[in-house]
This record gives structure tokens, sequence and C-alpha cells, in this order.
């Protein structure tokens, strides 16, 4: 069997972009709409994020069949900055592996879409994440499973930046340059600011890209709000043979939402009604395109 | 309680020979890799100590070295399962369950990954190196973890079988590997069942139950309680979580009171696995053997489970006193 390709991506560059980023903005507005009805949720990151996730999902970077979501020759995604969750069960819906009814149950009560994520509870997902520092280390087993069983599907994993500041990244890092895994893929969303402020004032991560470069990654600094230009860029893994790839996606914390774009409190901010509909307005999606969230402001 | 009962008497096991368990886990661990190829093994730089030169030789291709890296080995253990692969993930089992508790947590026991974790000269096998190196807080970090199995193996046919067992249970399990040399307690055919305890000696007058290198103990305490005519049953509660309720309930109605004793801390593991039982489903008088709660002086294994009273010695007056009996 074969994996499915993303339905109705446009084959022309230029559409497909616009189209995703249209996506994209569905995606942010799913996310926001979630954390308000839970009253909780990660609303900065949700948003620097939604770009990547839509790329790699919703672009066909990822062999995927969410028809089959234990596929064994699947690409894996691991999210490991899971508190994110809001735009990556968005995304995870979107692509087909549940309905997007279920979004409207983020955080009830016994709900399959807890606050962070559980692959036993819901498809699609590669590995519980939530405390921060834990994907990496997955993500390098998966990649060297792949290497053992001289299979040739590929492990990706999207990390925080703030998240770096977790050791056990490094130690991660460590074992996939040492072992050469080319079939792993880092993407780190650069949005500079972690729970308490930014990162640079809380400890500082710059010079990232260095770091990365002295770890043994083949890096590339990118506008990881640039869906042509990540297309384009992830259609062509590793970066370098013989290396784990490295990401850098610069990225602005809550983007495309005005009043949350890089503003530190909007970390885990939660939008009233009336913020949701100015995102509504400023992300430029119709009422109608939300149906199916059931819930409000978007209820039929 | 498995349906087999054995009655070892202590006279058979003096002067019998040692065994490290590491060489049964390792060349048990060797068989199972040549009859499964999802078998690979992780390793902290600690090749030499877990007995994995042999694999290392042998599968090369499945063999991965995280260097000094607990947090990382143990996410990498899971990311294998994913893709696949039945990973052992394996290091000196103070800093494997320590400094990987959380990764042990979420990345084991919360997501289910099938993924064997292997703590090897656990307790106070490092004695001389002090309490940095002693593993006696590992049963109670990890047996309080839902869906992670816990099996400290006696001696080397039961390490064996445990590593057998391993291949083929589903989930992820901690497996608590002494360096301590043990003397053969059972025959190569014992049909040892998982989560449930074996009966060692037989008896009714007060129950010991032990694990690990405390087993053997445990049967020579059997043997001075049997010369003052008191008949010690001695239970290897081997598997720790899930704990044999049944056994343990069975012995407090069969004999007047029960003996904990375990080369761990006495809080939290063995001990306060059996009185967590007991506690709710037929109190009965009790007595926790283990290291008391303080950090442990240096010395050698041996000097140490004597200074704390965890020998035969100990074990029958802790008996004795149970039964209002010492003298």
């Amino acid at each position: 069997m074969s994996a499915q390709s993303s339905p109705i991506l446009p084959a022309l560059p230029e559409e497909a972009a616009a189209w995703l980023k249209h996506q994209a903005n569905l995606i942010r507005l799913s996310a926001m709409t979630m954390t308000n009805h839970a009253n909780l949720g990660h609303t900065g990151g949700d948003l620097s994020s939604s770009d990547l996730l839509c790329t790699v999902y919703l672009g066909g970077i990822l062999r995927v069949d969410p028809q089959q979501p234990t596929w064994p020759q699947r690409d894996r995604f691991l999210m490991s900055k899971g508190h994110c969750s809001g735009a990556f069960y968005s995304v995870l819906s979107a692509r087909g592996y549940f309905p997007r009814r279920q979004l409207g149950t983020f955080m009830d009560p016994l709900s399959m879409l807890n606050g962070h994520p559980d692959r036993n509870k819901l498809p699609g997902v590669e590995a519980n994440t939530g405390p921060l520092g834990h994907g990496l280390p997955i993500a390098v087993g998966c990649a060297l499973a792949a290497r053992m069983r001289q299979e040739d599907w590929r492990t990706f994993v999207l990390t925080g930046d703030g998240e770096l500041q977790e050791g056990s990244n490094w130690e991660a890092a460590m074992t996939a340059q040492h072992y050469g895994l080319d079939n792993l893929v880092v993407i780190v969303d650069r949005n500079r600011i972690q729970q308490g402020d930014f990162t640079e004032k809380t400890i500082r991560m710059d010079p990232l890209a260095e770091k990365w470069r002295a770890f043994g990654f083949a890096v590339e600094e990118m506008d990881g709000h640039d869906h042509a230009a990540l297309l384009q860029r992830l259609r062509q893994l590793p970066f370098e043979a013989g290396k784990p790839s490295c990401l850098i996606a610069n990225t602005t914390k809550g983007k495309g939402v005005s009043f949350a774009e890089n503003k530190p409190a909007w970390h885990h901010g939660v939008p009233t009604l009336e913020q949701l509909e100015q995102a509504r307005e400023e992300l430029g999606v119709a009422r109608e395109e939300m149906a199916g969230m059931e819930v409000a402001p978007w209820q039929v | 309680m498995a349906g087999v009962a054995m009655d070892l008497k202590a006279e058979a096991l003096a002067g019998a020979k040692r065994y490290d368990c590491r060489d049964a886990y390792a060349q048990t661990l060797e068989q199972l890799a040549e009859q499964d190829g999802r078998v690979c093994v992780v390793v902290n730089d600690s090749v030499s100590s877990t007995k994995s030169k042999g694999f290392q030789a042998k599968f090369p291709e499945r063999f991965v070295n995280v260097g000094i890296a607990e947090q990382n080995m143990v996410g990498v253990g899971a990311g294998l399962a994913n893709g696949g692969m039945l990973p052992y993930v394996c290091g000196a089992s103070c800093f494997l369950t320590g400094r990987a508790t959380e990764q042990v947590k979420v990345d084991l026991g919360y997501s289910k990954w099938n993924v064997k974790l292997c703590g090897m000269s656990s307790g106070v096998a490092y004695g001389e190196l002090g309490p940095t190196h002693h593993s006696i807080e590992d049963l109670a970090w990890t047996r309080i973890i839902p869906n992670l199995s816990v099996v400290v193996p006696a001696d080397p046919v039961e390490t064996a079988w445990a590593m057998r067992h391993s291949l083929t249970h589903d989930g992820p399990m901690f497996l608590r590997i002494s360096r301590m040399p043990v003397p053969r307690l059972y025959p190569d055919d014992f049909p040892f069942e998982f989560g449930k305890a074996s009966c060692v000696v037989v008896g009714d007058d007060v129950t010991i139950i032990a694990n690990g290198v405390m087993v053997e103990r445990a049967v020579l305490a059997a043997g001075l309680l049997g010369a003052r005519g008191i008949s010690a049953r001695v239970l290897n509660m081997s598997t720790v979580s899930p704990i044999d309720k049944d056994a343990i309930v069975q012995a407090a109605q069969q004999t007047r009171g029960v003996v904990t004793v375990e080369e761990a801390l006495r809080n939290g593991g063995l001990g306060g696995a059996v009185a967590e039982v007991l506690a709710e489903h037929h109190p009965a008088p009790m007595r926790m053997l283990g290291f008391p709660g303080v950090f442990a002086p240096t010395g050698s294994a041996e000097f140490l489970l004597d200074h704390f009273h965890l020998n035969a010695e100990g074990i029958a007056r802790a008996a004795l006193e149970l039964l209002g009996e010492a003298r």
C-alpha cells in the first residue's frame, strides 16, 4: 500500500502556498476556538506553529495514511511541544484522522482530546508529550528503528525554542549526530517567547543555529510563515547526506492575530468571544468555514 | 501463587556455587535476539557493567550506545518501540530509574511503549561507592507507575525466565538485576508465572516474603526458625507490580504474621506493596525489613546487609518478635 497524499493541495506552487496559508488560518481560528471553549490552552504557540504544521501535514511532506494511522511505513511526526495541542489536533483533524466536531470536546471531561496529546486515545499521535524535552529523544529512537529495519520512512519532530532549555534535547542531538541520522528532521518553532518572558531575557538561546551546527546537524534558518519556501525546502531532505537536519523556523508568537502577536502574556492567553470574532476577521475566515465545530460562537 | 511449591532446605544452600545474575541476563538476551529480529539494546556507556559486549559483537546493528545520557536513553527506547523494535534499555539501576524518572513515567508507563528497562547492579551492589550509587529507592519509584510491570528475579534461573517472559509480555517492564552472587534456587524447568509469587519453603507458622538477593537469606532464616520448632513459609514475590494479592492474603490467613524483606528502602517497595494489600483485605501482624529511611554508609554489599540486619539472623529475629517468641 502507499500513503495518501493530501487530497486538495493545488499543484501550482503559488496556489499551493495560498491554499496552505488559508488552511493555516483555519487551524489558527480552530485552536483559538478550542481554547475559548476549554478556557485553557496555549494560543501564542498554536498561532506560531500553525504554518509549520499545515505545511508538513497538508502540504504532502509527511507520508502518512489517516485511514491506517499505525501503518508501519508511515513517516513519524512527533509534536514535542505538546502544549500546542489546539493547533496539533486541528491539523490532525484537517488531515483526516478524526472528525472536526471532535475538536469541540477539547479538554472536556473524558474527552479524547486531553490538554496534551495521548497516543492511546487519539489516532495520529505518535507519542505522549507535554513535559518538554521528550520529543527529540523519542524521534531519535524512531530514526534508529528505521535504520535498523532498513526502511525508508522518516522522522520529523517539532520543538519549541524555550523547550530547548531542557538538557535531554542536547543528549538526543549528540546521539543523532553520532549515528548520522539523516532520516531525522528537527523543526524548531523559534518564536522567541516562552511562558514567562522572551527567551533571550529568560535564558539566552542565541546563537541557536551555531549550537545545532556544533552538535553536528545540517542547519537552515527560514521564515516559518513562508509556505512556498518551506514546501520547497522540506521536499528536499535531508539538508545534507549523513547528517540530521535542523530547520530553525523563525516565527512570530501569536502570528496572524494583532492583539496576540509577540506578546508573552498570550503564551496561554484565552480569547473572549469578542476577541474570537476579531481574530476571525483578521485571519480572513468566513463563519461558514467553521461549520462542524459545533462550539460557540460558530454553532449553526 | 504458582501451583508448584518447593521446600528448600537451608543446609542445601551451604557452600553452593554462586552466580552473577547479569550473566543469565546477557546470555538469555543474546538468545532472544537470535530468535527475534526486533530485539535491540540501548546502553548508557555501560557496555561492560551491563555485560553487553557479547550482544554488541554479535548484533552491532541492533546495539545503541547513547553515552552517559539516561533521559535520552529511555526516550530512545520509546522511539525504537514506536518504530517496531523491541528495545532492552540497560544501565545501572540508580541512574536509569532516578535520572530518567519522568521519561519512565511518561514515555513508558503513560505511553505504554513496549520497552524493557533493565536496572543492573540494583540495591547496594555498589556498596562501597556510597549512597549516590545505591539503588534502594528504585522499587518505590517504579512500582507506583501505572502500566509498568516490575520484576525482581532471585537467581539465575528466574532471571533467564524473566527475560524470556519479557519477549512476549506486551507492555513496559522494569527488570531489577543484581550483581551480588547468589546460589541457584530453582530447577531449570520451574514453572514461573508472571504476577504470581512462588513458594520456596513450605510452612504455616509465619510467612517471610522476599525477592531478589534476599530470597536466599529468607531461606536461611527459615532454617534458623525451623531449629526452634517454628515453621516458616518463604514466598518469593519476584513480581512487585502487579502484586500477587491472593498469595499475600492466603499467607495472612494461613500463618500468624508476615515479615517482608527486601534489598531496598522499606518504605514504598515490596513491604509497602504487601502492607497495602493486607491493610485493605486482611489486616495481619507484620514486620517490614529493608533499609530504614537513611542514606546507608559505605561498605561492601554483604557488610551493609548485615549492618542493617538484613540477614538470616535479622529476619529470624523479626519473625520471632512478630510471633511473640523472641528471647
